[in-house]
C-alpha cells in the first residue's frame, strides 16, 4: 500500500472587516484544520485563535469600520498548519500579558489582550510583525508533532 | 447567524435564567449583552446562565459578563454558570475565569447557590 503526504496546500481569504463573516473564517479553519488531521479539540482550539485575531483586527486595528479587508491565508504542509492574518489598519501592541485581577481584565478585555492570550496559549507560535501605517501581519502555527510523536495524516 | 439562539426565564421576583444556544463570539455577543442588560433592569441581579447548548465561545463572551459583573454583586446579585461543555469550559479555566464566576454542573444546583447567596 502506498503512503502519502498530504500535499502542501495554501488557501487565501479576503474577508471584509465585519463580525459578521467570523463564522465563515471558523467554518473554513475548521475545515483545513481538520482535513489536516488534528483532532476536533486542536481544531477548535485553532478555530478560537484565528476568531481572537480576526476580532482584534476588526475591533482594534480597523475600529470597526467595515469598509475594509482581512486577509486571511492558510497553509498546510507535512509538519503542520500556518495561518497568516494581514490586516492595513492601525497598529495595536500585542505583547498584553492578563494578569489575574478584576481592573486588569477589564482594561486586558478591551484592548483585546484576553484574545491573545489565548492565540498564544492555543497555539505553538504566534508572531506579530507591525509596520506602522502599513500593515500589521500576525502569523500562527500549530504543529501536528504532539508528545514527540508524529500524527497520522490521512487523506 | 442562524446558529445563536438567547432565551430568559424569570424565576420568582429576582432571579433570571438566560438560556445561550449556538455560537458566541464577536458578533453574537451584543445580543448577549442586552439579555443580560434587560434582566438588571428589570432589578433581577440574581442571574444564571445555561450553557448546556452553547457551542462555542470567544473572549468576547467572557467580555460580556464581565462588563456586569461588579454592577450585579454591588446589588446584591451575582451571576452564576451551569452546564458548560468541555470546550466552553476549557476557555473559561485558560482565562482564569473559574476563579471569578462560580459555576455549577446543572442548574438546580447553581440556582440553590444563586438563592442562598
Amino acid at each position: 500500500m502506498e503512503t502519502t503526504n498530504l500535499p502542501e496546500s495554501e488557501i487565501h481569504l479576503k474577508v471584509p472587516s465585519e463580525t459578521t463573516y467570523l463564522d465563515l473564517i471558523r467554518m473554513s479553519v475548521t475545515k483545513v484544520a481538520e482535513d489536516a488531521g488534528f483532532s476536533p479539540e486542536e481544531v477548535n482550539d485553532i478555530a478560537i485563535a484565528v476568531d481572537e485575531a480576526c476580532t482584534n483586527v476588526i475591533k482594534h486595528a480597523y475600529n470597526q469600520q467595515t469598509n475594509q479587508n482581512i486577509d486571511v491565508v492558510l497553509k498546510v504542509d507535512y509538519q503542520k498548519l500556518t495561518i497568516i492574518i494581514v490586516d492595513r489598519g492601525q497598529s495595536f501592541d500585542p505583547n498584553a500579558v492578563p494578569l489575574p485581577n478584576m481592573d486588569q481584565y477589564i482594561e486586558e478585555l478591551r484592548v483585546g489582550g484576553l484574545g491573545i492570550y489565548l492565540m498564544k496559549t492555543l497555539m505553538d507560535e504566534v508572531d506579530y510583525e507591525i509596520e506602522p501605517g502599513v500593515q500589521n501581519r500576525v502569523k500562527m502555527v500549530k504543529y501536528f508533532m504532539d508528545d514527540g510523536k508524529l500524527k497520522s495524516v490521512e487523506h | 447567524m442562524a446558529d445563536f439562539e438567547i432565551k430568559t426565564r424569570e424565576d420568582g421576583p429576582a432571579t433570571s435564567i438566560i438560556y445561550v444556544k449556538g455560537f458566541l463570539d464577536a458578533h453574537t455577543a451584543p445580543r448577549f449583552e442586552e439579555a443580560l442588560q434587560k434582566s438588571i433592569d428589570s432589578q433581577r441581579y440574581h442571574i444564571l446562565v445555561n450553557f448546556q447548548d452553547l457551542n462555542y465561545i470567544s473572549s468576547a463572551g467572557l467580555g460580556v459578563l464581565m462588563g456586569f459583573i461588579e454592577e450585579v454583586r454591588e446589588a446584591g446579585g451575582d451571576i452564576v454558570l451551569a452546564n458548560l461543555t468541555p470546550r466552553v469550559f476549557k476557555v473559561f479555566d485558560l482565562l482564569g475565569f473559574t476563579n471569578l464566576y462560580r459555576i455549577f454542573d446543572n442548574e438546580t444546583e447553581a440556582l440553590e447557590a444563586l438563592n442562598s447567596k
